[in-house]
């Protein structure tokens, strides 16, 4: 029953004729309620879950590669795997603290289908002996936390979460949680910061996982909210079956959120890899092209920390590995659409402008530099900036993430992935995302800089002062 | 005088009891303050360190790093334009200008008649429904100026009841019945392998 449009009780879904796994409740109105859920083959997963062993759930997603969803992309089954055996307790917490510029794929989870996150959710406490789970909605979503903790009122009544589940010796509580509006929270050491009653920020790596070292210093898997919400459709179904959708590298589907200067902007659920740029901004199933009259002049693939993509660009399959060989990620699903009309100083000043009022602080070449960017594109942006800004600029984008640029790809590493740890003198990469838009823009219209740049330098500046490769 | 009410002081402890350690309830204890009062006194930040066993101070140092937490008081409608580049590329910056115009106060400002502050705030997740806004955290989507007077038109006249005061979020509120609960414990007292991973070893041995 694709209707092809938006469905009108979820704002900005737009149904197509795709395989759905995540999204296929939503075109009922009453999808967040438990009836609805129970009627639709509702923790029929987690019945499934419950007939097999842990080892065996875990080797099903392990199998079926689900990449993890929230950024990053690592397979949530390797993961799962990095748990050190009997220090016990172990904790789960679930991120839904979708703060991404262009995001949101987790909020609409959230609020049309809840009881879909918290089955995956209890999926995964079965599979490794998870004390508690967590589910961290982000502040400003009020209408998710309303549907989160209805959901789990009705799922705790109903006998699917606490004590003894469905009859089994299987037991775990779940609490939601909520934010107070930080998007570094989003940082999965952040978000336990942020969990344990603490100021948001991110904790120095090593560990790189708070597998080894999370929750109360105890082994804590992070996991997105639409990660979760793929589990129940695997214990259902199989990893066989999941992967007969997408590609091999990237099996299964993603949602994606496309906005900006296309005709229908929405969120889409698509098969990944066999999906290109062009399919999702151009393809009448989607988004249906540019807005009338108008041409492509840019587009950030993957969520505001995302290096910006050009129409040569659209060819590309959305598929991590060849989008990070091209220069830029996936990241978190988020496509914003720019057409020529859009001034590039001005969209990137906005995204750095995003960096430098989000960043935590704890580092100094974060702190100091994101607000040094800002300061300097906006002057150049009001025409007060000089010749040497562009360098300068650049330079103190070095000092956050040496280039040189593009830094997106390690074909070296064998991850479907962003590169893990990415290049970055911080200890998370929110500083290093601010570098992208402005690397982005000085390399394709540096012209458009110039043209606006109509000071001269008041101290001279000797040339080669900089290096920054491009 | 901006303690928890009697009632609210049950709801905090009932927060409490759902974490491992009380100072993770922080944060939803300030909500439920502002919840209370629509902003976060120092009396209220003293109640909480009581309540969580921490001192002021903690309260204070993780209160004032999240924005949605006012430490002054603020309009009973905040009003949250989003300006991130989704909603900047179809109009937000027009939307900001004409806000403020409308309400008479500059960003941050709050009305004289204390019903409204105004703020330009980060992505809000409605990116393809931009210009987007929430008020009090309730979105309101693809807003013309001419829709941004409607709804300042309608709070002024009681018409927009989907849409509480200041500081109420989630209008439900998570229980979890004493006779379902697995039993929510600090880490020390949880150092126990959980019952059925400890009966699937047992069988993966035998």
């Amino acid at each position: 029953m694709p209707t092809h449009a938006y469905v009108p009780h979820a704002p900005g879904y737009v149904d197509n004729d795709g395989p759905k796994i995540v999204t296929r409740r939503f075109p009922f109105e009453d999808s967040y309620t438990l009836q609805r859920f129970e009627a639709t083959g509702g923790y029929d997963g987690l019945r499934s879950a419950l007939g097999r062993t842990p080892a065996e759930v875990h080797s099903e997603v392990r199998d079926a590669t689900l990449l993890g969803r929230g950024g990053a992309g690592f397979p949530a089954g390797i993961k799962w795997g990095f748990l050190p055996p009997g220090k016990y307790p172990y904790y789960l917490v679930v991120n839904g603290d979708e703060s991404e510029p262009g995001t949101y794929k987790d909020r609409l989870l959230m609020e049309r289908d809840p009881h879909q996150v918290i089955e995956g959710s209890l999926i995964t406490c079965y599979a490794l002996g998870l004390s508690q789970c967590f589910l961290y909605v982000r502040g400003e979503m009020a209408l998710a936390q309303e549907r989160i903790a209805q959901a789990l009122n009705d799922a705790y009544a109903a006998g699917y979460v606490g004590r003894n589940i469905l009859g089994s010796d299987f037991s775990v509580d779940i609490t939601m949680s909520w934010g107070a509006g930080a998007y570094i929270v989003g940082e999965e050491t952040a978000l336990i910061e942020s969990l344990e009653g603490n100021r948001g920020r991110p904790r120095l790596k090593p560990p790189f996982f708070p597998a080894a070292i999370g929750l109360y210093g105890q082994p804590t898997i992070v996991n997105n909210i639409e990660t979760m919400a793929n589990v129940p459709w695997l214990m259902t179904n199989s990893a066989e079956q999941y992967k007969t959708y997408g590609s091999e590298s990237s099996p299964g589907t993603r949602m994606f959120a496309v906005s900006g200067h296309v005709r229908r902007p929405g969120v889409y659920e698509v098969e990944q890899g066999i999906t290109t740029f062009r399919d999702l901004l151009y393809g009448d199933n989607f988004c249906q092209g540019i807005r009338e009259g108008h041409e492509l002049k840019m587009f950030v693939p993957g969520g505001g920390s995302a290096p910006w993509f050009f129409p040569e660009h659209l060819d590309l399959p959305l598929e991590a590995r060849p989008v990070g060989a091209a220069g830029s990620m996936l990241g978190s699903g988020a496509i914003m659409v720019m057409d020529e009309t859009t001034d590039a100083v001005k969209a990137a000043l906005r995204l750095v402008r995003f960096y430098a009022r989000e960043s935590c602080g704890k580092c100094t070449p974060c702190r100091e530099g994101t607000t040094w960017e800002e300061r300097i594109l906006q002057r150049i942006f009001d025409g007060e900036g000089r010749p040497s800004d562009i360098d300068l600029l650049l330079d103190v984008a070095d000092n956050i993430s040496p280039g040189p640029y593009p830094v997106a790809s390690h074909p070296d590493e064998d991850l479907e992935a962003v590169p893990f740890p990415p290049r970055q003198t911080t200890i998370c990469p929110l500083g290093p995302s601010s570098v992208a838009p402005i690397t982005s823009t000085i390399r394709r219209f540096r012209h458009e800089y110039e043209a606006k740049i109509t000071k001269r330098d008041s101290i001279p500046v000797s040339a080669g002062s900089v290096e920054v490769e491009l | 005088m901006s303690r928890f009410s009697t009632d609210n002081e049950l709801v905090a402890k009932e927060i409490i009891s759902r974490y491992p350690l009380p100072k993770s309830a922080l944060i939803p204890l300030l909500h439920l303050t502002q919840e209370q009062n629509g902003w976060v006194t120092d009396d209220a930040m003293l109640h909480i360190a009581e309540l969580t066993g921490t001192t002021p101070a903690e309260v204070r140092g993780t209160g004032t790093f999240y924005e949605m937490f006012k430490f002054h008081p603020v309009g009973r409608y905040v009003i949250n334009i989003c300006s991130n580049l989704a909603c900047q590329l179809l109009g937000a910056e027009d939307l900001l200008e004409h806000a403020e115009r409308k309400l008479g106060v500059k960003v941050g400002g709050t009305t004289a008649d204390g019903l409204f502050t105004l703020e330009d705030v980060e992505c809000v997740a409605a990116c393809t429904e931009a210009p987007a806004l929430q008020v009090n955290y309730r979105y309101r989507l693809r807003v013309s100026v001419d829709d941004f007077d409607q709804l300042i038109d309608d709070i002024r006249s009681g018409s927009a009841s989907d849409i509480p005061e200041h500081g109420t979020l989630s209008l439900v509120r998570q229980r979890i019945p004493a006779d379902r609960g697995a039993g929510i414990v600090a880490p020390d007292d949880a150092r126990e392998i959980p019952v059925w991973m400890a009966r699937n070893e047992v069988a993966e041995q035998s």
